[in-house]
Order: structure tokens, then C-alpha cells, then sequence
């Protein structure tokens, strides 16, 4: 059997709990057996029946809960159910927990995570599907992670989780993707047909947040750039391989998990050698990660810039008919169709 | 110093603070905004003096009273609202947003509760025996996040004292346009048992307390205190609706430091006044020479 991204995660959140005394997991019916609505907590209970606390459906008075643990010593870890509630938590985020460190002059942390999955593609509706992580990047003082599903060295989703939990002392919002919690593990085996080289922005000395670069083995040099991150980073993946082997357009994918502050690096060096960027992202297009990657390459790249697209959904609520949410998130195959239109 | 003294002396410090904040604001030494809580102090002295070492305290944009009762030092208060380096957080926090010790404040209403309810069960996690006080007005009375935290303090058992400063009036809405209902029911819905005061004697407020951070400390569970009190002051700087007989009347009636200045001794009464003027004069003159806040080398 194959470990999915769900596991991985679960394995994260079971090792901080263990690792650390002051790691505390809350969040609505995580309590075994349930195990959460989708079972990223299941047997935390189980074994750490003292620091994982059920609350009631408090997602705005439960986040300042965890502020509050945070600004005293405990390491507590929030799930929220689905990403839509993030507005419910937005004024913590925003004016408390994201605040409190620089505003009290450097003299507190708050190593707090929040965990929420987004993402739609399941037929949930319009408040049970978006993806709306967009209006926490950008937010000084708050850390934007996003686990990708690959499993290399020491990396994977579950130690991205863990590392945030046990070793970052600024808060974070953790967000996870409906689709990816039951796709495999993709490790360097799985992956024989790519090259993949994890990079670390100067800024991650700790080497906690990794940016996977990926182009297939032995092809020629890239004409194009993607770049994408959660589940949008998988279906550029396989966009990627497919056109490859079977129409010969060759490009680099670059999957980053800090989304925000958001690390240029490896993204703008790729760049500068092809011209060419193809953004993907799963929540509205407008105002959002795609629009602000593309202003930094413009500003950083200037006349080596020669196009840009962005991918994303469109500027509706997601529909929960099928047909409807198939046309209105991108596909691989919209992936496929600019890719095709950008190496042309 | 007796006791009463000390008290009397601690409430004229945060008055002559804030007195001295309002006059120099007009004079262009302060910039941006301040709450003052003129009329209020025996609340923050009479709570906050009751206090155990290791207790937190949780306040909101009409914090300076609740800081200077705490012990916070007064030259770093003025520097912190003149927007000097040596203020409680450089510079840039200002008036409602304060850490000193286990004190903190925000400018946001209603997000401090939650808050405090984890702290507080932080401290009852790690057996430390400390508890926290949380202050909040009527017009917080309004959010709706905090009943969620009363919810889960009573739920959790959180060690927890819940302070509202009912000065009857939000901004520059009286409380009747705004809250329905009785606020020690809004408690006793959520199992939390709720005193309240209607008092400007802060050695009635301080016994009170007392007693009532026994119990948190001792049955690990929170306790509501309502107190009835009156501002004197705007709500702001300039923004004071009311009419001047109608706070003169409050003055004459509600004034907590005149109240207590008459049972003291003229003589302690002249020697504490004189002893404040000085420190609040010293601290002032300092702040104002202290230097200007930069961003150079600080990210």
C-alpha cells in the first residue's frame, strides 16, 4: 500500500504530539472515532487523549484560544474544518494573532498552526469548496504554507506539518487540498521519470520549506515555466509529463510550499532561461498568488519577462454541479491547452 | 502607607497621567489617538492590586489605567503614546496596543476574551496556578466572539476573572441604545457566576476582587465582576457628546479619588499630591527628551 497525503499528515501531527508536551491539537469532532471530517486527526485522541481537545463550533472564539496558548507557552495546532470558515478566523489572524509579535516590539511568539483544508472538485458548493488562502498572503506577520505531495529526503507533507508545529515560532495557516489528502506519496521511485531538486529560499536557513523543481530526465532544455502549489501543482505534473512524452514540449515546474512571504528564487531563475510563465492556482484569478508571482518577475525580470499567463478559477462562487465546477476550476487539460499555446 | 493610601496614591498617578495626556495632546506633543479612562481608576486599582505575581492581564484600548495599576513604568507609557524608542514597544504599539510582563493589550474589541481563555487554560495546562483577568466595556458587550469565549471558559474551566467596566456609554452611545437584556444574566447562561458592583469606592471594588480571584484560583473556574462605573472624559480626545452639567453631576457624585481623598488625612492627602505631580512631571520631561522612534536595523 501506498501512503497517501492524508497519511503523511496524520504521521506529521502524531510525531509533534509525541515529540513535544506542549503541542495541544483542537478542533471541531476530532475526537476518535470520527477522527475529523477528514481524518487528518484520526487516533491522535486515541493516544494523546489529554492535549486533544474537541471545542464546539467556535471557529473565531477557538482561534483566539490557540493565540492565547500560544502567547503562553503551549504549541496548540487548530484544525478548521473547511477553508471557507477562515473568514470566521480572519480577525484573529489579522488583528491579533498575525500582530502581536512585531506590534509588542519582538517581545513574545506565537507558535501556533492552523491547519484548513480548501479546495473544491468534490460537488460541496459554493461555502464548502473555495479556496480562499488568497486573502491571507500578503498578511505581515503570518506564514502561508502549502504541503506539496511529494515524499524526498526528509520531506514530505507530514514533516512540513511537523516542523511547522515544533519548530517555527510564528504562526501559520496551513493549507491542505480536498484532492490531495488520498493521492500517493510520490517518492524519488515513483518520480522516475523526473528530475526533481528541492531548493531553499536563503531566507528558510532552517531548510523547513521546500521548493520543488521538476523537469522530466534527459529532455531538452525547458521552453516554458509552471509554477503551482497544492493539489494545482499535481495536475501541472501530469500536464507536464504528458506533453513531454507525447508532444514534445518540454517545460519546468516549479512547486513551492511557502506561499507566503513568498520566495522568488528558484521560480525567476527558471524564468530568466525560458522567458516563459505559466501560473496555476485554484482559487479566483483576480488579486490573487498568480498576480503578484507574475508583478515579481515582471519587476525582477524586466525585458527577460517575454509572457506570463495566469490559470485559475473563474470569477464565480464554486457551483456544486459537477459540470458546472469542472468548467469553472482549471483542469490539466486547460494546463495541457496554454502550455501547447505558450510553446508555440 | 496604609493601604487606602496607596491606593489613593495609585489612582491619582493614572488620573494625572491622563490628564496631563488629554492637555498636551491640544499642544501637539502626542500624535494619533488615546483613550482615557478619567473616572474609571478605582476599577483598574482596586482589581489589579489584588493580583498575584504570576497572573496575566488581558485589556483593551483603555488600557493606560490598567498598565500604571499593574506597575508599568510611566516615563515608558508617555514614550510608547509620543512615539519614542524607549515606549513599552518602541513605538509601535501606541496607546491600545501594550505588552509589559504578563499585561497585554489590543485595540480590537471582543478578540482579547478568546484570548484570555487560553491563556488562561495555558496556565491551568502547565500547573502554574496563575490565573487571568480579562477587561472589557458595555459596548464589547456587542461582539459576538466573546460569547463563544465565555462558552468554552465555562465549558473548560478556565481560571478566569471576566471584568466589564460598565461606564454606560460606547463611544458616544449610551448602553440603553445598545444592550438588551441584563449582563449578569448574559454570565449565569453560561454557568458563570457574576457579580455586580455599582460603586466608585475602590476599597468596596478591591474586596470584591479579592474575594473573587480566590475562587478562581481555588475552583479553577471563571467568575464575571460588572462594574458600574462612569467615564469622565471623552471617549477619545475631542468626541464627548455629553454636556458639561451632565459630567460635572457624574464628577460630583462618581469621582473615586475625591471619594477616597476624604478619608484620608489632609496632610498624607498634600504629601501624596505633591509626591505624584513630581512623578508624572519627571516622567513626562524624559519621555519627551527620549528619542524618536526608527525603523533603522529593525525589521
Amino acid at each position: 500500500m501506498k501512503t497517501t497525503v492524508l497519511e503523511s499528515l496524520n504521521q506529521g501531527l502524531m510525531a509533534a504530539l509525541k515529540a513535544d508536551a506542549t503541542v495541544h491539537l483542537l478542533g471541531e469532532d476530532i475526537l476518535d472515532p470520527y477522527g475529523g471530517a477528514f481524518k487528518v486527526t484520526r487516533g491522535c485522541s486515541t493516544a494523546f487523549p489529554e492535549r486533544v481537545i474537541p471545542t464546539p463550533i467556535s471557529e473565531a472564539g477557538l482561534t483566539g484560544v490557540t493565540a492565547g496558548m500560544a502567547l503562553r507557552g503551549l504549541r496548540p495546532v487548530l484544525e478548521i474544518m473547511f477553508g471557507d470558515f477562515t473568514t470566521l478566523v480572519a480577525d484573529q489572524l489579522i488583528n491579533h494573532i498575525s500582530k502581536f509579535r512585531w506590534m509588542y516590539n519582538d517581545s513574545v511568539t506565537l507558535p501556533l498552526v492552523i491547519r484548513t483544508p480548501m479546495g473544491g472538485r468534490r460537488g460541496y458548493g459554493p461555502t464548502h469548496s473555495q479556496s480562499l488562502e488568497k486573502l491571507f498572503m500578503g498578511v505581515p506577520g503570518l506564514t502561508v504554507l502549502a504541503p506539496a505531495n511529494f515524499s524526498i529526503d526528509t520531506h514530505s507533507p507530514g514533516s512540513l506539518l511537523e516542523n511547522s508545529i515544533l519548530y517555527t515560532d510564528s504562526p501559520v495557516l496551513f493549507i491542505e487540498n480536498k484532492m490531495q489528502y488520498l493521492q500517493p506519496l510520490l517518492t524519488t521511485e515513483i518520480l522516475s521519470d523526473f528530475d526533481v531538486e528541492l531548493r531553499f529560499d536563503p531566507s528558510d536557513s532552517e531548510e523547513q520549506f521546500p521548493i520543488y523543481c521538476l523537469r522530466i530526465k534527459g529532455a531538452p532544455p525547458a521552453t516554458v515555466t509552471i509554477s503551482a502549489y497544492g493539489f494545482c501543482g499535481e495536475l501541472a505534473r501530469q500536464a507536464q509529463s504528458k506533453l513531454a512524452f507525447e508532444e514534445e514540449i518540454f517545460s519546468q515546474l516549479i512547486i513551492p510550499t511557502r506561499l507566503s512571504p513568498f520566495a522568488l528564487q528558484p521560480l525567476m531563475e527558471s524564468v530568466a532561461r525560458t522567458g516563459k510563465c505559466l501560473l496555476v492556482e485554484e482559487g479566483t484569478r483576480s488579486l490573487g498568488w498568480g498576480a503578484e508571482v507574475a508583478a515579481l518577475l515582471a519587476e525582477t525580470l524586466g525585458d527577460k519577462l517575454k509572457q506570463v499567463k495566469r490559470l485559475a478559477a473563474l470569477e464565480t462562487p464554486v457551483p456544486a454541479a459537477v459540470s458546472l465546477e469542472k468548467s469553472m476550476l482549471p483542469q490539466q487539460e486547460d494546463i495541457e491547452a496554454l502550455l501547447r499555446k505558450m510553446s508555440a | 502607607m496604609t493601604l487606602e493610601e496607596e491606593y489613593f496614591r495609585d489612582m491619582l498617578r493614572i488620573r494625572r497621567f491622563e490628564e496631563t495626556v488629554l492637555e498636551e495632546f491640544k499642544r501637539g506633543v502626542f500624535s494619533g489617538t488615546t483613550h482615557t479612562s478619567i473616572g474609571q481608576e478605582a476599577d483598574a486599582v482596586g482589581v489589579i492590586r489584588q493580583l498575584l505575581p504570576d497572573d496575566v492581564i488581558l485589556t483593551n484600548h483603555r488600557c493606560h489605567g490598567h498598565f500604571l495599576a499593574y506597575g508599568g513604568d510611566m516615563r515608558a507609557l508617555f514614550a510608547e503614546l509620543m512615539g519614542r524608542q524607549t515606549g513599552i514597544c518602541g513605538g509601535r504599539g501606541g496607546s491600545q496596543h501594550i505588552h509589559y510582563k504578563n499585561l497585554y493589550s489590543n485595540g480590537v474589541q471582543g478578540g482579547i476574551v478568546p484570548i484570555a481563555v487560553g491563556m488562561a487554560l495555558a496556565e491551568k495546562q502547565k500547573k502554574s496556578e496563575a490565573a487571568v483577568v480579562v477587561f472589557i466595556g458595555d459596548g464589547t458587550l456587542g461582539e459576538g466572539v466573546i460569547y463563544e469565549a465565555f462558552n468554552m471558559a465555562s465549558l473548560w474551566s478556565a481560571p478566569l476573572l471576566i471584568v466589564v467596566e460598565n461606564n454606560h456609554i460606547a463611544q458616544t452611545t449610551p448602553t440603553e441604545y445598545a444592550l438588551a437584556g441584563d449582563i449578569r444574566m448574559r454570565f449565569q447562561a453560561f454557568g458563570i457566576p457574576a457579580l455586580e458592583l455599582d460603586t466608585s469606592n475602590v476599597m468596596e471594588i478591591a474586596g470584591n476582587t479579592f474575594q473573587l480571584m480566590r475562587e478562581v484560583h481555588e475552583d479553577y473556574a471563571p467568575r464575571a465582576l460588572i462594574l458600574n462605573t462612569q467615564r469622565f472624559g471623552p471617549h477619545s480626545k475631542g468626541d464627548d457628546t455629553r454636556s458639561e452639567q451632565v459630567v460635572a453631576l457624574l464628577k460630583e457624585k462618581r469621582d473615586p479619588i475625591t471619594l477616597m481623598e476624604k478619608q484620608l488625612s489632609s496632610d498624607s492627602v498634600s504629601s501624596i499630591r505633591a509626591e505624584v505631580e513630581q512623578q508624572v512631571k519627571t516622567a513626562f520631561e524624559i519621555a519627551l527628551a527620549d528619542p524618536v522612534a526608527t525603523m533603522e536595523g529593525r525589521p
